[in-house]
């Protein structure tokens, strides 16, 4: 054993809760590769068809499965008839375990089991069975031939014939209702008063690859390859489910092809697949079709949102209102946090942000990308555009009159907070000043105007580990659980390696998605850069220390670059500081500093359209956003990100909608034909700004959340801008065609 | 069966209900293409069939016996990337990077779509086929990215397309031949 390993062990720990502020960093180190625009380590391996998938693993005696659908929407399964399906060739099995089955996908960070129990269908396409065939062919039209016999029951598939039946949900991020002031006497006596109710409808993530497992039992462990952003947890959600310890699952998530919340829980093909291969003894695949991913995974809920803004005769609100029903289905406990950023956006005394849940017999709701401020931004930042219109000001200048000097209901300071200067930099940079009064702006046949909305993000810290290898031969091998799921890791996490332990970047290995390595935050609610980063950076800075030892030299006065530590006038290759391969694992954990700030990132929206005021399409026709995020890891995979939300933003705020037949319960549009989601040509070269901030309070790297940054308020940037164009204002998004048309003057 | 892909000759025996993705990712170990959709709706599984992009998730491997099929394995490997392939890298044209060989295949038969002179919807003047952003946003359509990287694709392949000089994006003089059947009704 070496000197260093005798002195502090050959693994050791470096652990921090996030208690005080941390001012330095050695990010801000001498081999300048952290926030460059770096091209994605992993990039190469993704271009050229090598990065594999969930899906795309060999196994020795691998069979296919197919689940099979409930086709109704509230009853009991009685049978289910697999006789011709099992006298199809191929078809090895049809498996029913009613018992251990999910009904839907367990719910991101949730450490139980997803609700199980599949014979008393709560949803129409509720995954009831298996079917398990020699070739992926062979057990889709197993499938399709199995026959279920069931007794319906009384459902609910229509949100608006339950609106009285909201109760109060329990309190999860923020709490179901909370109230300050009184409302109620503030909004009377307000000389300007805002009362208008927006909705939006049930979305679907649509990641583009659709969630698949291969399981595979061996010597009494489960390893299952799998598409998830959270793999410790869903480490123990599948063991809970399965009945086995913890210890007895392992799942393998190197590469996942989309997320956006979807994959945050375990899906109910992870389940299925770990049942049929057990009772088979052999490896099972099961792969959802796109179908059974719209209807039997997780949906954003719809929301009604009304929203009432009181306030002085200048603009300065004195009453803030924003209540919310939303839906999910009777056994779920997850509520969508419409207003979690209308606590803190603006000032005011006297305000109240109440959800009520209904229980509906449809797909279940969970997270999906920005759950909160992707549709409760859109509600309030376009009730602002109509607040300004009320008023003759600018939507930015009402804005700044109603910028907080404190978070207004816990009375904290901010960590730090450039929203005011994001909306005036991306004003400039826009140009804004050209905008021109509503429906004004008329050339041949199309109407054009521009749009503009505040972004903000709560930023949240959760506990990560993360173990980095200096090896005898100069290189940093980084594990963890953590996983890519497009957001950037692998490259920032090597990045923030290099930095701090002054290698060259292909110096640096990083492993990821293995549910053996130390446990990660995981991908999930913008935290994972800011959580998974910082337990990488603590493990350098332990591997720092150990070497500044090693040198007989302070930590401080010690500078690395290009594999050498350089103190004192010597320069040593690190190599020649360790005599075997020094670990140390970083562990971050939230602390006292999250109570004392309140910690959010912040940006801008602009867009500018076109609206055909004959047919009343619309086109974007430009879009820009300028974000602050702490520290920018990576400019390149950060603007992505940015690219990302804002193309989401137009997808919710123009065709995104996914419609419950109400009389079945049936999603109708399952499938991408008829889910739309932007494509190529809808969304135009998209701007992105990023203002230069450290957030000192909020991890030891200063960087902040910026993946669902992007996607808070872009929508009402969007429909901010049709409203300039047109002058309609339509509050039931999407804001499709028909519904322009029919408030456009006829003689357009 | 006998199958071409990528200049290698497979053996496979292929159930009739078997697609050519399928074959490819389930029997032939060639998982670069993916399946997104499985409906000819997300273009994920883009295929060049005799140089022309194909979704492969809607053609059975049955009909393809005598064909030139290339996927992402064929265009380039991780040591040596055909330019389209590193320019989505520099451009970061991908995020998850799960529809990206298939929007890189479906780029390089657009190009050459574009090179013999096929007019798109967005085409003004059916002569004069010319390679503007408004052109490569609609005819990379076909290929969704729900990671959004879409300016990112633009312009990748607008560098690469300037990489192959004004000559390789510039209009062969159009015969009857080489249109496809829709495009000699439109035109």
């Amino acid at each position: 054993m070496s000197i260093i390993g005798k002195l502090f062990g050959s693994d050791d720990t470096n652990a921090l809760v996030m208690d005080e502020p941390r001012p330095t960093s050695f990010l801000d180190g001498a081999q300048d590769v952290i926030g460059k625009p770096i091209n994605r380590v992993e990039g190469p391996l993704k271009v050229a068809g090598r990065a594999p998938y969930a899906a795309e693993y060999p196994a020795e005696r691998l069979v296919y499965g197919v689940l099979v659908r409930a086709t109704f929407g509230r009853g009991k399964l009685t049978k289910v008839d697999d006789t011709a399906a099992r006298a199809l060739p191929g078809v090895i099995d049809v498996i029913t375990d009613y018992d251990t089955f999910i009904r839907s996908p367990g719910q991101g960070g949730a450490t139980d089991a997803p609700p199980q129990g599949v014979q008393d269908v709560q949803y129409f396409g509720e995954p009831i069975a298996v079917v398990v065939g020699e070739t992926f062919e062979a057990a889709r039209d197993g499938a399709a031939a199995v026959r279920l016999e069931y007794e319906e029951a009384d459902a609910n598939f229509v949100f608006a014939a339950h609106k009285d039946q909201g109760k109060e949900p329990k309190k999860d991020q923020i709490p179901g209702h909370s109230k300050q002031g009184n409302f109620e006497k503030a909004f009377n006596d307000a000389p300007v008063q805002l009362d208008v109710t927006y909705t939006t409808p049930s979305q679907n993530s649509t990641a583009m690859e659709p969630h698949a497992s291969i399981a595979e039992w061996r010597d009494g462990t489960l390893i299952l390859h799998g598409a998830y952003q959270m793999v410790a947890s869903d480490q123990q959600q599948l063991a809970k489910a399965l009945g086995v310890s913890a210890d007895k699952v392992r799942i393998i998530a190197r590469y996942v092809g989309g997320g956006f919340g979807s994959k945050l829980g375990i899906a109910p093909e992870s389940v299925a697949a770990a049942v049929a291969a057990k009772k088979l003894g052999r490896p099972v695949k099961i792969v959802l079709a796109r179908q059974q991913v719209y209807e039997a995974t997780v949906r954003r809920s719809n929301t009604e949102q009304r929203i009432r803004l009181g306030t002085d005769a200048n603009g300065k609100i004195d009453a803030l209102s924003h209540n919310s029903l939303i839906a999910n289905t009777p056994y779920e406990q997850y509520w969508e946090p419409v207003g979690v950023g209308t606590h803190f956006i603006y000032g005011g005394e006297n305000r109240e942000v109440n959800h009520d849940l209904i229980p509906m017999n449809l797909t279940a709701a969970g997270s999906m990308r920005a759950p909160g401020e992707a549709v409760g931004m859109m509600g309030l930042e376009c009730a602002m555009d109509e607040l300004a219109e009320k008023l003759g000001l600018d939507p930015i200048e009402l804005r700044r009159r109603n910028e907080p000097a404190q978070e207004p209901e816990k009375q904290i300071p901010f960590s730090s907070r450039q929203m005011i200067p994001a909306l005036e930099q991306g004003a400039q940079l826009f140009g804004w000043s050209q905008r021109k009064k509503a429906g004004t702006d008329r050339r041949g046949e199309w109407l054009y105007g521009m749009g503009v909305a505040a972004a903000v993000r709560s930023n949240q810290l959760q506990k990560s580990a993360a173990k980095v290898t200096l090896t005898t031969d100069g290189r940093a091998i980084v594990d963890t659980d953590m996983t890519d799921i497009g957001t950037g890791t692998y490259t920032i996490l090597a990045q923030i390696t290099a930095e701090t332990l002054g290698l060259p970047l292909d110096k640096v290995v990083v492993h990821l998605g293995d549910g053996k390595a130390p446990a990660s935050s995981g991908s999930g609610g913008s935290w994972g850069a800011g959580s998974s980063g910082s337990s990488v950076y603590l493990a350098c800075e332990g591997i720092r220390e150990r070497l500044a030892k090693s040198m007989g030299v302070s930590v401080e006065e010690m500078t690395l670059k290009d594999g050498r530590a350089i103190a004192q006038n010597r320069a040593v290759p690190v190599t020649e500081l360790i005599e075997e391969n020094l670990s140390v694992t970083g562990q971050i954990e939230p602390g006292k500093q999250e109570k004392k700030f309140h910690q959010a990132s912040y940006g801008a929206h602009f867009c500018a359209v076109k609206v055909n005021a004959v047919t009343g399409e619309v086109r974007v026709e430009r879009m820009l956003g300028v974000f602050s995020a702490g520290r920018i890891l990576n400019e390149k995979t950060a603007r992505s990100q940015c690219l990302g939300g804002m193309t989401f933003g137009i997808g919710a705020a123009l065709t995104e909608e996914l419609i419950h037949d109400e009389r079945s319960g049936k999603v109708v549009n399952r499938d991408m034909a008829e889910y739309h989601v932007p494509v190529n040509a809808d969304v135009p070269q998209l701007e992105v700004h990023f203002l230069s901030e450290r957030d000192i309070h909020a991890n030891p790297i200063h960087a902040k959340g910026i993946g669902e940054l992007g996607i808070s308020g872009a929508g009402a940037a969007v429909a901010n801008a049709i409203y300039n164009a047109t002058g309609v204002r339509v509050r039931d998004f999407p804001i499709t065609c028909d519904k322009i048309i029919e408030q456009l003057p006829f003689d357009a | 069966m006998r199958f071409t892909i990528n200049q290698k000759t497979y053996e496979a025996d292929v159930d009739v209900r078997t697609s050519l993705l399928d074959l490819c990712r389930e029997h032939l170990g060639l998982t670069g293409s993916k399946k997104g959709c499985d409906h000819g709706q997300c273009g994920a599984c883009t295929m060049l069939v005799n140089g022309r992009r194909i979704n492969a998730c809607l053609s059975l491997a049955v009909m393809h016996q005598d064909d030139e099929i290339v996927t992402i394995e064929g265009l380039g490997t991780v040591e040596d990337l055909h330019p389209m392939q590193a320019a989505f890298v520099s451009h970061d044209g991908y995020q998850c990077g799960y529809c990206t060989p298939g929007q890189i295949c479906s780029a390089v038969g657009m190009l050459d779509e574009v090179k013999k002179g096929w007019a798109s919807h967005v085409t003004g003047d059916l002569d004069q086929v010319s390679l503007t952003d408004a052109e490569i946003s609609e005819r990379m359509s076909g290929n969704i990215c729900r990671c959004a990287a879409y300016p990112n694709i633009v312009d990748a392949i607008r560098e690469v397309a300037g990489q192959w000089g004004e000559q390789a994006i510039k209009p062969a003089p159009r015969s009857a031949a080489e249109q496809p059947a829709q495009e000699k009704v439109s035109a």
